[in-house]
């Protein structure tokens, strides 16, 4: 007889989901899919608002990567008055969105994704998070936690605080960088890059006792997209959107954001209130594509600093083409966050970044107007329409974890294809089901727009329906 | 003028006659919480929150409102005071759609500051949620409805310090709202002069520049008292 495996809530998350696992009659899993089990509506009762206020608005979605939407929506402004913002502004953007990815990237590293492989699958649930990594490695994880600081204290450096800086707005930014900020930000370096390095060995060293993982963890073909900037290299803010496929091909490129509806469709599911987007030339579902460290990595030619570009030349070498496991979604995080410190350091030597105005200033001159940003899990598009005022009449957010979300239903499907024994449901087995997930650092909270941790149920399913075996632990 | 001699929270005080008790309050450093009350303008006792106890009476008075007189014996924060500000305050929350972590004035509101004084950490009324337009058809302004508390500051700076009387109230009751001219969309007023007399006077951020961004809207209350002792008592210092 057939089941359905319910896996809810799913834990070291951010947001509420949980995973059903279809069987057939001989007990093999057919599907599976992940549902967000949350609603958060921002899209809606944004409508009516002064698109001026939408930065303020819209980073109340999330308090892990409220940048990444403060920076679309200022985006998206800047398209609505049709204006290029100062030099500085622009500079000062990329700077606070290198704080957030790496405080993000340390976050998902040390917090919620390492205590898996670093403390292993068979660890007791108890044990195996934040804390478990404390007791057994304090350094190390002393050392993510004040990572993870440093990322916020860039940001609490230019936007005021650390969480919800209503700094980025239409028009560039809204104060510039102190003499004492960047004396702040640079003493924080050296400490910095030995954590980053830290990290990417462990992981590297982890890699080579986990290849299991690395064939079963979401390893499959699908489209990659992301940021680029003209030249093919890694991009996080401004550029323009490529595509590659699984064998490294360019499929499309130097695409514009502002136009991604001519390329990008949404499909909804009624199991999940998350939307699926797709490559729309490839249709619904052999459009998927992948997005985040994954894809930025696999899109790009260059990081454009030296010590990630020696990383990314390791990475590219462990795929034929593309990288295509979900496994190693953590690697490309970690490449990512040792570029992001580069990044940082060569800003603070930049003149410009203290140079001129910081705010252009306009009315209303589009009617419709889409900023893009790569946040740390993917790409970012907030597109608003408005009226001649400058009032909402549309709002459409087209979050990282929405376009990751076919790539996370395969995902759990051939984890669980390879661990599932009969009908047993055992706790590493739904770990590494949750872990298949982590991959990806999904953001529950962006992508629906309701709130709480996360805590896994999952439910064997028969194939009339009849739930056969359910687990659920939060 | 003649002095009267007066009691606030049990402390004699004097002043002249024709004070209200909120400017021998504040002359003698009892504060008194106030919403609708502003240094230039007069008076209209619309908010309710500087009601004080006036021995004799059974009825709560205004202190902005109430002049002193001889003998009165005044309390200003008892807790029948303390409950009805507090009620006052928590109606106000309720009736309009306030979301200070996003508002323009989050950090400069004065509605805000008050809250906060008091301790208002939940409201124990159903939110109404009325759905009002923003008008932001304005060349500088804004006006957003969902944060006014009606406390007419923006009229009385309109019509008494500039002269334009472009600001005014329409509706009765809940419906009550602020308009611009015969209701029109602010940017249509013939008699608006610009002057942004009525955004320096808005204690919450329902007056905002155009383009304000969360926390970015700073308002210039004393600004209007300047122009007023400048234009009455030709006094030039701020």
């Amino acid at each position: 007889m057939s089941k359905r495996i319910i896996i809810d809530p799913v834990t070291r998350i951010e947001g509420h989901a949980k995973i059903s696992i279809y069987l057939d009659d001989a007990g093999q899993v057919t599907d599976a899919e992940f549902h967000v089990v949350e609603f958060r509506g921002f899209e809606k009762f944004c409508e009516g608002r002064p698109f001026s206020e939408m930065p303020g608005i819209t980073q109340r979605i999330c308090g892990i990567c409220p940048v990444s939407h403060m920076l679309a929506s200022a985006n998206a402004g800047d398209a609505l008055m049709a204006v290029s913002i100062p030099p500085a502004a622009d500079k000062l953007r990329r700077l606070v969105n290198l704080g957030q990815i790496i405080q993000s990237h340390a976050l998902s590293f040390f917090h919620l994704s390492a205590p898996d492989f670093l403390l292993g699958w068979e660890t007791p649930v108890a044990q195996r998070n934040v804390f478990g990594l404390i007791q057994s490695n304090t350094d190390l994880a002393r050392a993510g936690i004040r990572l993870r600081q440093f990322g916020q204290e860039i940001i609490e450096v230019l936007g005021g605080k650390k969480i919800h800086p209503a700094w980025a707005v239409p028009g560039g930014v809204r104060s510039g960088l102190s003499d004492e900020g960047r004396a702040k930000i640079r003493a924080w370096l050296p400490e910095a890059y030995a954590t980053a390095r830290v990290a990417l060995d462990l992981f590297k060293h982890t890699l080579e006792s986990h290849q299991t993982e690395v064939e079963v963890f979401g390893n499959f073909s699908s489209l990659f997209m992301g940021l680029v900037t003209p030249d093919g290299s890694w991009e996080h803010h401004g550029g323009k959107l490529r595509f590659t496929s699984s064998e490294g091909a360019l499929v499309a490129d130097q695409l514009d954001p502002q136009s991604y509806f001519d390329y990008l469709g949404e499909s909804g599911e009624s199991h999940s209130y998350l939307k699926s987007p797709y490559y729309t030339p490839l249709g619904f579902p052999k459009g998927i594509y992948r997005v985040g460290p994954l894809a930025r990595l696999n899109i790009c030619d260059r990081m454009g600093v030296p010590q990630g570009d020696l990383e990314l030349a390791n990475f590219k070498s462990m795929g034929q083409g593309a990288v295509t496991s979900s496994f190693l979604y953590h690697y490309a995080r970690l490449i990512e966050l040792l570029s992001a410190i580069e990044f940082v350091e060569r800003y603070l030597d930049d003149p410009e970044l203290t140079t001129g105005p910081l705010r252009a200033d306009a009315g209303i001159n589009q009617l419709r107007g889409v900023g893009v940003s790569e946040a740390p899990r993917g790409t970012l598009f907030h597109d608003y329409t408005v009226d001649r005022d400058g009032l909402l009449q549309k709002v459409n957010l087209i979050v990282a974890t929405g376009q990751n979300n076919l790539a996370m239903n395969l995902t759990v499907a051939q984890i669980a294809r390879h661990y599932l024994r009969g009908q047993e449901i055992s706790e590493p087995m739904l770990n590494r089901i949750e872990h298949g997930i982590r991959c990806y650092d999904p953001c529950l909270s962006c992508s629906t727009h309701a709130v709480g941790q996360m805590p896994l149920r999952v439910q064997l399913i028969a194939p009339d329906g009849a739930v056969l075996n359910d687990v659920a632990r939060g | 003028m003649a002095a009267k001699t007066l009691i606030i929270d049990g402390k004699a005080v004097s002043a002249e006659e024709g004070a209200t008790v909120l400017q021998v309050a504040r002359d003698n450093n009892v504060a008194i919480p106030t919403l609708c009350h502003l240094e230039g303008v007069y008076d209209v006792g619309a908010c309710r929150l500087c009601l004080v106890e006036v021995a004799g009476s059974t009825k709560l008075q205004p202190a902005c409102t109430t002049k002193i007189s001889e003998g009165m014996n005044i309390q200003t924060n008892s807790d029948r005071l303390r409950k009805y500000r507090r009620l006052t305050l928590e109606l106000l929350f309720a009736e309009r759609n306030h979301v200070c972590a996003v508002c323009v004035s989050n950090g400069h509101c004065e509605l805000q500051t008050l809250a906060y004084s008091l301790g208002l950490d939940h409201v124990r009324y159903d939110y109404v949620f009325p759905k009002w337009k923003v008008d932001v058809t304005h060349r500088l302004f804004g006006m957003d409805h969902n944060r006014c508390i009606l406390c007419t500051r923006c009229v009385r700076v309109c019509w008494h310090i500039e002269g334009a009387g472009t600001k005014n109230v329409a509706g009765r009751g809940a419906t009550a709202r602020i308009i611009s001219d015969l209701d029109q969309p602010w940017g249509d007023s013939e008699s608006c002069t610009e002057c942004g007399k009525c955004v320096m006077a808005c204690p919450t951020g329902a007056l905002f520049h155009k383009g304000a961004t969360a926390g970015e809207m700073e308002h210039d209350r004393d600004k209007l008292e300047f122009i007023v002792n400048a234009r009455e008592k030709q006094q030039w210092l701020p």
